[in-house]
């Protein structure tokens, strides 16, 4: 072990849009894996950094040179923003760490971009396309419009969405990039109501997709007999949203804190020690990365980057939140997805009680095939 | 045989039709009401006090919140909102200038600057820590629920409403700084403010009460804005970039210049989403640059 002590960097949205669904949820999850691990138990030592990054590749990738460097931080994770991801995850490949996101959506992480020192742990762009985009082309809707977060993230989201629908019979009729943290959609919704698309994509995330989901209703889209296809929304968007406007949205999740006893035990008791705000999946996913990281250090006794990831790809998962998996030689963890519906208020029994699990899509089935996605460590 | 183009120039504008165009302008158009309205006071803040007041933001964010919190505490709706927000926020302006922004007028102002940017980051990280990122739902009211198919476009009532309202605001407050006694008064303290306080007038008062109106536009704004965008503590801090720069094109502290300008902002904002959405954030720095290329006082600003 380097200089006797575990160092476990969380980087993610502190202050911005994606705080509440990262931010400081991601350091209690973290926490929380530490305790469950046992690791004063079994004298290791392990301590949690947290910093910002602003939405800012530069001040990510700082942050993230100052860590390895000067803090002697041995892994990253959460760091949602695929910009700053894709950007952490060159770092950590250079100085030989490791890099476990949950935060990020891209599925060129473990595609085109993948690297020996990552794992993508809870979701991404191709599961989130394949399981909503799927469900909803199947119900009849064909022809959709898309409104795109303007950087890595949306794009991916939209080119995996898009190539869904093709393959399904479906066409695409128009798009429109909105830049990063936009307040009024009016103006994009108006192009979409006149494309006449029969599905609205929304191909960004926390704050963007919220206040477009507000505005839609404002602009009368779903009465005019358009449908909204939320493709990435987290329970705490439905929290800030009211289930009023989110009922009946469907989209795709890897965790739900109702799901089974221990995922409601969890729940709870993340909810006490933050503020009351229940577990994003991206949450779960921080701790769950954590729980298997710590795993593989003890059974390694070493907190080499590279080694560690290696070892983390060799040994099956097993943990309280995702159950049991694995993770592919590109990095890719897998697990079930679930298609969720938003309830109606008067379905809704009491605080966060938000989804409706319509099906479970097989870890199998829920990711890209290991082949198609073009990663260099696939033999 | 058929003419290669399906479109002639009558119908539409760039391959955008001109029915389309309508809309956005209109669009535009409404979101210009909520520049003119924040840039108006900042203008009437800066104009009378010479203070640059970065907390705007915060005061509308502040203005958004107090919404919520009196439609989820005590149960006070909109129309209630949109005549007590403003007090009470504007009442916390009073006391930041009685407290704070006072000490400062005899210094520089970077003074002003630093401090009214420094409380907007602490009101800002306290609304963090207590509600989150994710925003708050706050309702539409009943009556202005819904909207009207103008036949170019679907136009919700209350966007037309926010129209109305903030037009109404701006030009009564242009109307009583340049047209009545009392604005007459204010303007004079502004110019030299010992000779008004020889003529038996409170300027000091005046100054503590001009500002605390400033801010309650601010709050007012929020108001406008709840029912329309999430309620989040960054709301503000997203927006009042923006409206620096339309003040600085208006020219500081013209009163006309900042609700003109707003609307006109509005509509050049509205055009960009059309024709090119991913400049839509920054069009405004562009044209703001252009403009102090040209007109270093501002379009309606004047060069003492």
């Amino acid at each position: 072990m380097s200089d006797g002590v575990i160092k476990i960097g969380v980087l993610n949205d502190g202050s911005s849009l994606y705080a509440d669904l990262t931010g400081q949820g991601s350091v209690v999850a973290a926490r929380m894996a530490i305790e469950d691990f046992g690791a004063a138990k079994k004298g290791m030592k392990v301590e949690v950094l947290y910093a910002d990054h602003q939405n800012k590749a530069d001040v990510g990738s700082a942050v993230a040179r100052q860590w390895y460097d000067v803090d002697k931080v041995d892994a990253i994770f959460d760091v949602p923003n695929s910009g700053v991801a894709l950007a952490v995850s060159q770092i950590t490949r250079d100085k030989g760490k490791a890099f476990v996101v949950s935060g990020a959506a891209t599925s060129d992480l473990t595609g085109k971009a993948c690297s020996p020192n990552t794992i993508h742990w809870t979701y991404d762009t191709w599961m989130l396309a394949n399981g909503t985009g799927n469900a909803i082309v199947k119900t009849g809707g064909d022809s959709w419009f898309f409104l795109t977060a303007d950087y890595a993230f949306g794009h991916a989201l939209e080119r995996d969405t898009e190539a869904v629908v093709l393959k399904s019979g479906g066409k695409v009729l128009g798009k429109v990039r909105h830049p990063l943290n936009t307040q009024d959609f009016s103006s994009f919704l108006l192009q979409a109501q006149a494309s006449k698309a029969k599905i609205v994509g929304l191909a960004n995330a926390g704050g963007d997709t919220t206040n477009a989901i507000k505005q839609a209703s404002e602009f009368g889209i779903v009465k005019g007999g358009q449908s909204l296809a939320g493709l990435l929304v987290f329970l705490t968007d439905v929290h800030g949203l009211g289930l009023e406007k989110a009922q009946g949205l469907i989209f795709t999740e890897t965790f739900y804190w109702d799901q089974n006893a221990q995922t409601r035990a969890f729940g709870k008791r993340f909810a006490t020690a933050n503020r009351g705000i229940h577990p994003t999946m991206i949450h779960a996913g921080v701790y769950a990365g954590v729980l298997h990281y710590l795993k593989a250090v003890e059974a390694l006794k070493s907190d080499d980057g590279t080694k560690v990831i290696a070892k983390m790809k060799d040994t099956p998962t097993d943990d309280p939140l995702f159950g049991k998996g694995r993770i592919r030689a590109d990095g890719r963890k897998v697990h079930p997805a679930l298609l969720v519906e938003v309830k109606k208020p008067s379905e809704s029994k009491a605080p966060w009680d938000y989804y409706k699990i319509r099906a479970t899509i097989p870890a199998e089935q829920a990711f890209r095939p290991e082949k198609d996605g073009g990663c260099s460590l696939v033999k | 045989m058929r003419a290669p183009f399906r479109t002639t120039a009558m119908d539409s504008i760039f391959g955008v039709p001109v029915q389309a165009l309508f809309g956005q302008l209109l669009i535009g158009l409404i979101n210009g009401s909520f520049y003119a309205l924040l840039s108006l006071g900042l203008a009437v803040i800066f104009g009378l006090l010479n203070i640059i007041n970065f907390t705007h933001g915060a005061q509308y964010m502040m203005g958004a919140f107090v919404a919520y919190l009196l439609a989820s505490k005590a149960g006070l709706g909109y129309w209630w909102s949109l005549a007590l927000v403003p007090l009470v926020v504007g009442f916390t302006g009073v006391v930041i200038e009685r407290l704070m922004l006072s000490k400062l007028y005899r210094l520089d102002h970077l003074y002003g600057l630093l401090l009214t940017f420094g409380l907007a980051l602490i009101i800002q990280g306290l609304f963090r820590n207590e509600y989150g990122t994710s925003g708050l739902p706050y309702a539409m009211p009943a009556e202005l629920a819904g909207g009207r198919n103008l036949g170019f476009m679907f136009l919700p009532n209350y966007r037309a409403w926010v129209i109305v309202a903030s037009l109404g605001v701006c030009i009564g407050t242009w109307f009583v700084i340049e047209k009545t006694k009392l604005g007459s008064y204010l303007r004079a303290a502004t110019e030299n403010p010992a000779l008004v306080q020889a003529f038996g007038i409170n300027v000091p008062r005046m100054i503590t009460l001009t500002y605390g109106f400033g801010v309650a536009l601010a709050a007012f704004a929020g108001v406008m804005a709840a029912p329309i965008y999430q309620v989040s503590p960054q709301m503000g801090a997203d927006l009042i970039i923006v409206v620096f720069a339309v003040v600085v094109i208006g020219g500081m502290g013209s009163i006309m210049g900042s609700i003109v300008t707003g609307f006109a902002l509005g509509l050049i904002e509205g055009l960009t989403k059309v024709f090119y959405p991913e400049a839509s954030n920054t069009v405004i720095f562009i044209i703001m640059a252009i403009v102090l290329m040209f007109k270093p006082a501002g379009l309606f600003g004047s060069q003492k």
